[in-house]
């Protein structure tokens, strides 16, 4: 059964008189399991797409069915339950959590409001956390602003799967951290999805580190779905201009000798 | 080949710190070269190139010696260009575009208003502007990022310096445009015959046009040399490390993939 399914999404901003199409008529499906990059360049739309989806912003149109339920007509209470099955890790983790929080209590809020664990479990489910994502127990009493970004990445991903979803919304979720640590938290990703059968919708400009991961891929331009396929399909045989530029920007590393285009020294 | 600058035995310390952010670093930069200097979060990689534009911030202590080939440290501006991580810190809100890139030319240049508006206008046109007649009345938030980094590029270049520092200037910025910007300012500093520092945490962008690389790691330089002979016979354990990490489009992927 289909997990996810977005039909025909719209959502118009106003700026400076003109209506700007951020997002136009976008349908995507994600199944259990699976990984979907959504990429695109700077103001593509793909982060506009992935609030409305986390019900951050409104739609204008279209529709999205999550869990076989209409997930914008969910509102209060209703939303709020539901929202457990959905998480988001965003790039910025400092910025997403109460910067006086110490590790424990960033993992304890969804535990306590989505009543996962009874309270006098919650310490020690907490430590499971903490393990499962690669960091020691002891970490549950220090400050979120005394640990490294890798590991505050980690506590990010502990708290989002503390609510056992069944989608994460991964937005540039590994662009700031330094690539010794960025393999790795992409390694852990794989591995929970495949523990658990999580899946991924993983928003970003980095094709690469999209290729590491996704299953499929689906190509943003201009608030429009250009292109969506097999990952690899569609790096072998990109069809549309924005994936071919988008392809055409990935860095490669150079290591032989270079010749060609070099100055005189 | 010779030095612009020689730097040696070069140690930064912030105030009210005890680790040094640099430490005892020695590197010659030669004119006219394109050097990348590659790091982590943490190795001083920023700290070096502010030490060379006498940006350091007040309390900051400085060990060793920078002997620059003039004689003397070059004058911010002047003889030294800098472009920062991020343009919408580094211009100013309430000034338009063709000021601010008139500026540098009109002050060190001695150039008269108009003059420099003129230059201005001609370095928008080289940084690819469109329509750069209605830049230059433009304020900066009325410009996307990539377009606000090109108007740092013209202004930094505006009082054609020999030297150009970009710390780490393409990674705010999305891949497509940040391919844009990087063969810009190559373009650009090899039609001067500028000296071009590359800052940069991405050695895979760094290995497609720079002459020589320095690797830097905790505040001390792992290696340098060549671009080609570092990274195709690396001597030390970090920077095999960092060429390891890389990942491309042709780096197997994590997952599993169903067979097409």
């Amino acid at each position: 059964m289909t997990l996810l399914a977005i039909e025909n999404l719209s959502k118009r901003f106003s700026s400076g008189g003109r209506k700007v199409a951020a997002v136009s008529d976008i349908s995507l499906t994600l199944e259990p399991g699976e990984t979907l990059g959504l990429v695109g360049a700077s103001g593509s739309g793909k982060s506009t797409l992935a609030r409305i989806l986390m019900r951050l912003l409104p739609a204008d149109a279209g529709a999205i069915r999550f869990e076989d339920k209409d997930w914008l007509a969910l509102s209060g209470a209703n939303l709020r339950n539901r929202r457990a099955k959905m998480q988001m890790v965003f790039q910025d983790v400092l910025g997403a959590f109460n910067p006086r929080a110490t590790v424990a209590s960033v993992l304890d809020d969804p535990l306590r409001i989505h009543n996962i664990v009874p309270k006098a479990e919650r310490a020690r489910e907490i430590a499971a956390l903490l393990d499962r994502v690669g960091l020691p127990a002891n970490y549950a009493q220090r400050s979120i602003r005394e640990v490294s970004g890798g590991q505050r990445q980690r506590i990010a991903i502990a708290r989002a799967i503390a609510t056992k979803p069944s989608l994460i919304v991964l937005d540039e979720a590994v662009s700031a951290l330094d690539v010794s640590i960025r393999g790795r938290i992409l390694e852990l990703l794989v591995e929970l999805q495949e523990e658990r059968g999580i899946s991924y919708l993983f928003v970003s400009h980095d094709l690469a580190v999209l290729r590491a991961v996704s299953h499929r891929i689906a190509v943003m331009d201009a608030g429009r779905l250009t292109e969506t396929g097999p990952m690899r399909q569609v790096i072998e045989n990109p069809q549309s201009l924005a994936a071919k530029a988008l392809i055409g920007a990935v860095p490669r590393l150079v290591t032989e000798p270079t010749e060609g285009p070099s100055h005189d020294v | 080949m010779s030095a612009l600058c020689e730097i040696r035995n070069l140690s930064v310390t912030y105030r009210g710190q005890t680790v040094p952010a640099l430490n005892q670093i020695d590197l010659d930069i030669v004119a006219g070269e394109r050097l990348a200097i590659i790091g982590e979060s943490g190795s001083g990689k920023s700290t070096l190139a502010r030490a060379l534009a006498g940006l350091l911030p007040s309390g900051a202590r400085l060990a060793g010696e920078m002997r620059w080939s003039s004689g003397l440290p070059p004058l911010p501006g002047r003889d030294l260009g800098f472009v920062f991580q991020d343009p919408s810190s580094s211009l100013n809100p309430v000034l338009t575009i063709g000021e601010q890139v008139a500026e540098g030319a009109r002050r060190h240049l001695r150039l008269s208003w108009k003059a420099a508006y003129g230059g201005a206008l001609e370095m928008l046109a080289r940084v690819r502007i469109p329509e750069p007649d209605k830049a230059m009345k433009a304020f900066p938030h009325q410009l996307s990022g990539g377009q606000r980094q090109r108007v740092a590029i013209a202004a930094a270049l505006a009082a054609s310096p020999g030297m150009l520092i970009a710390d780490e200037a393409t990674s705010a910025l999305d891949m497509v445009v940040q391919a844009e910007i990087v063969s810009l300012l190559d373009e650009l500093v090899r039609e001067a015959g500028m000296t071009l520092i590359f800052i940069t945490h991405d050695i895979a962008l760094a290995s497609g046009f720079a002459d020589r690389v320095a690797i830097f790691k905790d505040g001390r330089l792992v290696e340098s040399g060549l671009t080609g002979l570092v990274l195709s016979s690396p001597k030390e354990a970090y920077t095999k490390t960092l060429i390891a990490s890389h990942r491309d489009l042709a780096t197997p992927p994590l997952i599993r993939e169903a067979a097409l």
